[in-house]
């Protein structure tokens, strides 16, 4: 779903990669970003992707695609197998947060995760209009949304300190350009770097 | 689609002897094979295709004196195909011990100027690549392009990466195993017993007497083939279909999985040979490359160096996309560069064979990506 966004978030990532790392994809879709951190960063690693499409697509950009159920895990991936494990605009399409978000912390250094903000101010706009939002970050109608959870920036690092998983840094976009005040508000995207507590 | 049209096997012999895995030695060998597309002047665009328990070296076309002869992965291999015969050329080779030219239980025993039969040597995946590995010398095959293979085919293209690294840039996996189940070995030995315990057997020199142990081959294929297949499509392609309408309370074939299972029994009772089918089952049961290892896969495929693309099947029960998993999940460990496609198809292990579209597409896509 990274094509909906264009590439600035692919800079932010890019920016917290270190040249030649491994890096583990989740949800890697038609595998740009990897393909891009592979040019721009000579980095190692694997999408992971289950939709059959996706995978197609991701082997005809030429990374590393690996077609597994997140829902399942990834147990069996070797501990700190990764530098860094990114999981860009998917992890609201999942449905065990917590656990997966744990999975990543255990086979990678560092997590990297972005998502689309449901308290955007058009999104709460839209709920007190009575209906749910459609917008550039939640371009699906309800019925029809790969998306299983809806949370908030303040939702999600009310869900880190519970789980003892460190926010190291956040950054936080609204239609791409940088969100400083009261992001959970005006930022419709935002990224993180997370470690273990 | 078009196909690589009419081809014609050759026959390349060998009298360096081989010392196999069981610990005999062949003095001398014959490796029948084909070709499809030209190889360039690199030598840098051959591609082996291995098969599988009852495939052969023609592996796509049609022979002149037998156009309905169609090689038995010919809708993958050829001319704006998958494994596309315009830009690769593509090798298959009957495997030693097998039934269709290359040398095995059917050829004459040196020793004794009497069909090998029974004495001829188990082999091994191992064994198999090692033969693979003159006949590339001979074609002049420093190192493949690719290796590919499904099922015991799949094992041949990973044993390629472990036992020469060096010689071979990508394998494609589909459809395989590490190793095989208790499972698995359980139903090559109700094959193995059926063909054993068939009279006309004759300790495996049934040639020199004139017989052919055919219920035993029959019953053996019948057993394989329902491992190849998938419950649900035997439940859709035959349910509880009656072949006469009526039940005979009788012990003839009441239903039309019988009926089916009798006819693919006997269909292959009539080009295929029972010393071979013992081999092959044996070669699948040894395949462990994590063996020596004990059982630690990861250090086992440490030495592989190539690239891999791995497949398997959401109903195969067989070698199950568990199996696939774990090659892969090895291959992560090692840090080698590997793709994985788990592909939705309803016809168990013998989805592998087919022309499913999504499958092929991912066949074609990581052959698209191997530089010649």
């Amino acid at each position: 779903m990274t094509e909906i966004f264009g590439r600035f978030d692919f800079d932010v990532i890019a920016h917290w990669i270190v040249p030649g790392e491994r890096v583990l994809d989740l949800g890697c879709g038609d595998g740009s970003l990897l393909k891009f951190l592979k040019v721009e960063k000579g980095i190692r690693g694997y999408g992971v992707d289950n939709d059959p499409d996706n995978v197609l697509a991701a082997l005809r950009n030429g990374v590393n695609v690996l077609q597994f159920d997140l829902e399942k895990g990834l147990a069996g991936v070797d501990d700190d197998a990764f530098d860094h494990v990114i999981m860009s605009l998917s992890l609201q399409t999942v449905r065990h947060t917590v656990p997966l978000v744990k999975e990543m912390l255990r086979v990678g250094h560092e997590a990297v995760v972005s998502f689309p903000n449901f308290g955007h101010r058009s999104h709460r706009e839209a709920i007190a209009r009575g209906r749910m939002p459609v917008s550039e970050s939640l371009p699906y109608q309800w019925y029809d949304s790969p998306n299983v959870r809806f949370f908030t920036i303040a939702d999600f690092e009310a869900l880190c300190a519970e789980n003892g998983i460190e926010v190291r840094e956040g950054l936080f976009f609204d239609e791409g350009r940088a969100v400083t005040e009261d992001p959970n508000l005006n930022a419709d995207v935002a990224l993180y770097r997370l470690g273990r507590g | 689609m078009k196909s690589v049209g009419v081809v014609t096997p050759q026959r390349a012999s060998f009298d360096v002897p081989i010392a196999l895995s069981g610990g005999a030695t062949l003095p001398a060998f014959d490796l029948v094979y084909e070709t499809y597309g030209e190889l360039n002047a690199e030598g840098s665009n051959a591609v082996l295709v291995c098969h599988a328990l009852s495939g052969s070296h023609h592996v796509a076309g049609v022979y002149a004196d037998q156009p309905n002869n169609v090689g038995w992965w010919d809708n993958l291999v050829g001319p704006g195909k998958p494994l596309d015969t315009n830009r690769f050329f593509v090798v298959g080779v009957n495997n030693l011990g097998g039934c269709y030219g290359s040398t095995g239980p059917m050829s004459t025993n040196p020793a004794t100027g009497k069909p090998y039969g029974a004495d001829f040597p188990v082999v091994t995946v191992e064994d198999w690549v090692a033969v693979q590995a003159r006949l590339a010398d001979r074609l002049g095959i420093a190192c493949w392009a690719a290796v590919l293979g499904g099922s015991v085919g799949g094992m041949q293209a990973l044993e390629w990466t472990l036992q020469y690294p060096d010689r071979v840039r990508h394998a494609l996996v589909i459809a395989s195993t590490p190793k095989l189940t208790a499972q698995n070995i359980a139903f090559n030995e109700v094959a193995r017993q059926a063909i054993l315990g068939d009279p006309d057997f004759h300790g495996g020199h049934y040639y020199e007497r004139d017989t052919v142990p055919v219920r035993g081959l029959r019953l053996a294929r019948m057993v394989g083939h329902i491992t190849y297949l998938s419950d649900s499509q035997m439940a859709e392609k035959f349910g509880r279909e009656l072949k006469n309408g009526r039940l005979s309370y009788g012990y003839d074939t009441d239903f039309q999985i019988e009926s089916y299972l009798r006819y693919q029994g006997d269909k292959f009772t009539a080009y295929f040979d029972a010393n071979t089918y013992l081999i092959t089952t044996k070669a699948l049961d040894y395949f462990d490359p994590a063996r020596d290892y004990g059982g630690d896969l990861q250090s086992a495929l440490a030495r592989a160096k190539a690239s891999f693309f791995v497949a398997s099947f959401s109903t195969d029960w067989r070698f199950s996309p568990e199996r696939s998993r774990e090659i892969v999940y090895a291959l992560m460990h090692n840090g080698r560069d590997v793709s994985y496609a788990e592909i939705d198809c309803s016809a168990g292990h013998d989805s592998f064979l087919l022309d499913d579209a999504h499958y092929h597409s991912v066949v074609g896509a990581y052959f698209d990506r191997i530089e010649t």
